[in-house]
């Protein structure tokens, strides 16, 4: 489902947040993913180094993808309970009045990245550089 | 050195955010809006003409038309003296919620009561994108077979209700209409099902008077 146009919006978002932060590369990011949305792990994936192939800032980058399962919420009887997509009704009552809490998630959750260190400090005015050993 | 930054930043930020919007001014102005996913030569264009047909004398009704090229549906409905806007997406398989934005602002929504939104055809992307409307409903037609929720359990999933159209072609298909019943009810067990000919007029009335209940609520 659009991974490539899914992964440009990653990138975009993350690009930002890295250049916010002063970072000079991305070393990971790290992506939660429903398994009843209708992206794929692989595509993700592929999209990810297809996309980053020729970006300085993301070389040598990790992509983690998390595959967040289903899980609902009993509107009768208040079990929560993790399933698959096919399987939605409450097991322990048979209500079919349950609420999706987790399942459905498309989101960058966080990112590694490298911020330079300070500088060293300039030498005092008027004293000698180091010299070279 | 290296840092860790939290994002916790949703993939389709930007289209759920415009998405917001629109659901916001809708709400402001009282117009419900339904957005109908199905597949190509379902019956959507034509199920949109019977529903018009039947809730016109009550409502004030428009048509936002998602289409990769042409504009022969909203052609169709415009011959019924309803204003209806073409979007044509140019090779998108899915409406996203910046196209709304831009087709509304077409629209008087101060004179409106309900928009119903034919999404392109296609029964995977249009899955995943909020357009800021108040309900989702899917239409499923007989010559397409009953496995279809099995084989899209999505689409299924995220529908408030459930359009079996061309009802009157079921002694020429093999179809089971219980067999269809079950497997929507295992993926969405609150979503009504409307069987209907949009046709024949056959079943339009009770989803129709869904979808004007609806509407009502939000008057």
């Amino acid at each position: 489902m659009h991974e490539l146009g899914l992964m440009t919006g990653v990138l975009d978002a993350v690009t930002q947040s890295a250049v916010e932060a002063g970072a000079t590369k991305v070393l990971k990011v790290t992506l939660s993913v429903g398994e009843m949305t209708e992206a794929i792990e692989d595509c993700l994936t592929f999209a990810y180094e297809a996309l980053t192939e020729e970006n300085t800032l993301f070389s040598g980058s990790e992509l983690e993808i998390h595959m967040v399962k289903p899980r609902s919420r009993c509107l009768d009887c208040g079990l929560e309970f993790d399933h698959d997509r096919f399987h939605v009704t409450c097991p322990q009552c048979g209500s079919p009045a349950t609420q999706l809490i987790a399942g459905r998630d498309l989101r960058i959750d966080s990112i590694e990245v490298d911020i330079p260190d300070d500088a060293d400090p300039a030498p005092a005015k008027g004293a000698p550089a180091a010299e070279c050993a | 050195m290296a840092t860790h930054i939290d994002m916790k930043q949703p993939i389709l930020d930007k289209n759920d955010r415009l998405a917001e919007e629109n659901r916001k001014l809708f709400a402001e102005k009282h117009v419900f809006v339904l957005n109908i996913l199905a597949s190509p030569g379902s019956g959507k264009t034509s199920t949109i003409l019977a529903t018009i047909e039947a809730l016109r004398d009550e409502f004030n009704i428009a048509v936002i038309e998602g289409d990769i090229a042409s504009s022969v549906d909203s052609e169709k409905i415009k011959a019924q003296g309803i204003a209806a806007v073409q979007i044509n997406t140019g090779g998108a398989c899915h409406l996203e919620s910046d196209m709304i934005k831009r087709a509304v602002d077409v629209l008087d929504l101060d004179e409106l009561d309900l928009i119903l939104l034919e999404n392109v055809g296609n029964l995977v992307c249009p899955t995943d994108f909020d357009l800021g409307e108040n309900a989702k409903v899917m239409i499923l037609s007989v010559p397409e077979g009953d496995d279809k929720p099995l084989k899209y359990p999505g689409v299924f999933q995220v529908s408030q209700a459930v359009v079996l159209n061309k009802i009157d072609t079921m002694p020429v298909f093999n179809f089971d209409k219980d067999a269809f019943c079950d497997h929507v009810k295992q993926l969405n067990p609150n979503a009504p099902i409307f069987p209907i000919s949009a046709t024949t007029g056959e079943g339009v009335e009770a989803w129709a008077e869904w979808l004007a209940e609806r509407v009502r609520a939000v008057q």
